[in-house]
């Protein structure tokens, strides 16, 4: 299938979105399965993709294994349409898949993300492909699979708590702050991937299907649209979210998630969003920060 | 069977397999996705298979989406009693065809008013709760009289399908109160499928 490019070098062509069939079916077969019990992390026979582990190879299986033709595909990392990651899997898919990309929130029906959830809410018809480093929410607690395995068949969670009372015993209060245990469905704890804890209640009843890849750890999960996602958390020490003084320099927006950029060496930073495209929109419909310049 | 007596020189012909398998793969398996994720919704599906009666176009789709060498697959004995229909199967998917219905990951069921109990089929275990059982069930068509709840349902919805056996309700009851273990039902109706997940309840409208 190599057809002779005009510069006299055979063009490499690939299957639609990089896999082959018989991979993409077994992924689809996974996700159905993965759908159908929320929250559990359903085993798949992840393939080398070319790319590190690390990179996000688990959620580029599941994009590639649910991306069709017609879709619009927007890829973030920590928020970021325009980082490396972003713009290489972005890349990848244009390639392989020839689909049209976009940075809109609004206009993506498959957004992949590393460690973001949008700020713009999220609508049907929308699928979310989180990439996933450890699958396994009890991984730091009990590092045999047989062992959290077994916690999971049996409900068993009384560990996380104990690891959540600690925080509480050393520090006063629940300090885990990214990868947040959430429980889905009344049913499997899960590890929502490295998100900050500040995007955890996005998860709960999101009207969008939630996706997660993990490559190096071969285990896909999910949580269907409209599904109760709850934080864990103690009545006395109940779950909260980070919240922020500042405003966006940039945009001003208040109650999104803020990147820390530091400036010089004497103590300037500033404040911006970690959402690009949403803090582009709020700038483009005349939102100014402290820190925004007057613009053209 | 016209074509398939023994002194019949003329092999019958294969009705063909998807015009595109990739893409039709993909939109497929889209419509199924779409069906678990949102139970009681109809999700289109418009292949253009000619599949051996009493095999349905819609159904035929969904196998040919989702079933290769890995996934062994179970006929209803309607669809066993024509050696057509396991022909057009094994030639465009490879998959194995299973005589026991516990081994099958998927069980293709062309008359849902004789079907087998749930329990007769692969439930899972509780350290792998995926390795149950897909059922795609054929169904005239879709209707209301059921009420759904569940992941992926705000709230509640209504959903019917018929023909459906008679304690069809206590059925779903029975496989809902498995969870995390159960089958999964995949319904293909007329231009559509829908699905019911394990983790939906099943109650009367």
């Amino acid at each position: 299938m190599n057809a002779q490019a005009a510069g006299g070098m055979p063009e490499i062509t690939y299957n639609f979105a990089y896999l082959d069939e018989q991979t993409k079916r077994m992924i689809r077969r996974a996700i159905l399965k993965a759908i159908a019990v929320p929250g559990y992390q359903v085993p798949f026979a992840a393939r080398e993709m070319p790319m590190p582990y690390g990179w996000g190879t688990g959620g580029v299986q599941v994009t590639a294994a649910v991306l069709g033709p017609d879709d619009v595909l927007k890829v973030i990392d920590q928020g970021a349409d325009d980082t490396t990651n972003a713009v290489a899997i972005r890349g990848f898919f244009e390639k392989t898949a020839r689909v049209a990309t976009t940075t809109s929130t609004q206009a993506a029906t498959l957004i992949q993300t590393r460690h973001r959830v949008p700020e713009t809410p999220l609508r049907e018809n929308q699928i979310l492909v989180y990439q996933v480093p450890i699958p396994e929410p009890l991984r730091f607690l009990e590092p045999r699979e047989t062992e959290t395995r077994q916690l999971h068949a049996l409900a068993e969670y009384g560990l996380m708590h104990v690891k959540l009372y600690e925080d509480i015993a050393r520090h006063g209060h629940i300090a885990t702050t990214y990868a947040y245990p959430v429980e889905v469905a009344g049913r499997y704890v899960m590890d929502p991937s490295p998100i900050p804890k500040f995007d955890n209640p996005k998860l709960d009843d999101c009207p969008a299907l939630q996706l997660f890849g993990a490559g190096r750890e071969k285990r896909i999960y999910a949580i269907p649209p409209h599904t109760r996602v709850r934080s864990l958390d103690f009545e006395d020490h109940p779950f909260r979210v980070q919240r922020f003084a500042q405003s966006c320099a940039l945009c001003a927006a208040s109650g999104v998630y803020l990147d820390e950029v530091i400036l010089d060496d004497k103590g300037g930073r500033m404040f911006v969003c970690s959402d690009t495209d949403y803090c582009n929109g709020r700038q483009e419909a005349g939102h100014r920060g402290e820190m925004a310049g007057e613009g053209a | 069977m016209s074509g398939t007596s023994p002194d019949d020189t003329l092999t019958p012909c294969l009705a063909t397999g998807f015009d595109d398998p990739v893409m039709d793969g993909q939109a497929t398996f889209r419509a199924a996705m779409w069906a678990l994720s949102r139970p009681g919704r109809i999700e289109p599906v418009t292949p253009s298979l000619t599949p051996p009666a009493p095999l349905s176009p819609e159904a035929a789709a969904l196998v040919l989406a989702l079933c290769d060498y890995e996934t062994p697959l179970w006929l209803d004995p309607a669809l066993a009693l024509v050696p057509d229909v396991a022909a057009f199967l094994r030639f465009h998917t490879g998959a194995p065809i299973v005589g026991d219905a516990r081994e099958a990951r998927f069980a293709l069921i062309a008359e849902p008013v004789e079907m087998p109990d749930f329990s007769d089929f692969a439930q899972g275990t509780p350290d792998f709760p995926d390795a149950s059982a897909t059922l795609i069930v054929q169904v005239q068509g879709f209707g209301g009289g059921l009420v759904l709840e569940g992941p992926g349902i705000k709230g509640r919805t209504a959903f019917g399908a018929a023909p459906l056996p008679a304690d069809f309700i206590a059925r779903m009851a029975a496989n809902r109160a498995l969870f995390p273990l159960g089958v999964d039902l995949l319904l293909a109706g007329a231009g559509g499928v829908a699905g019911l997940p394990r983790s939906v309840t099943v109650k009367e409208g």
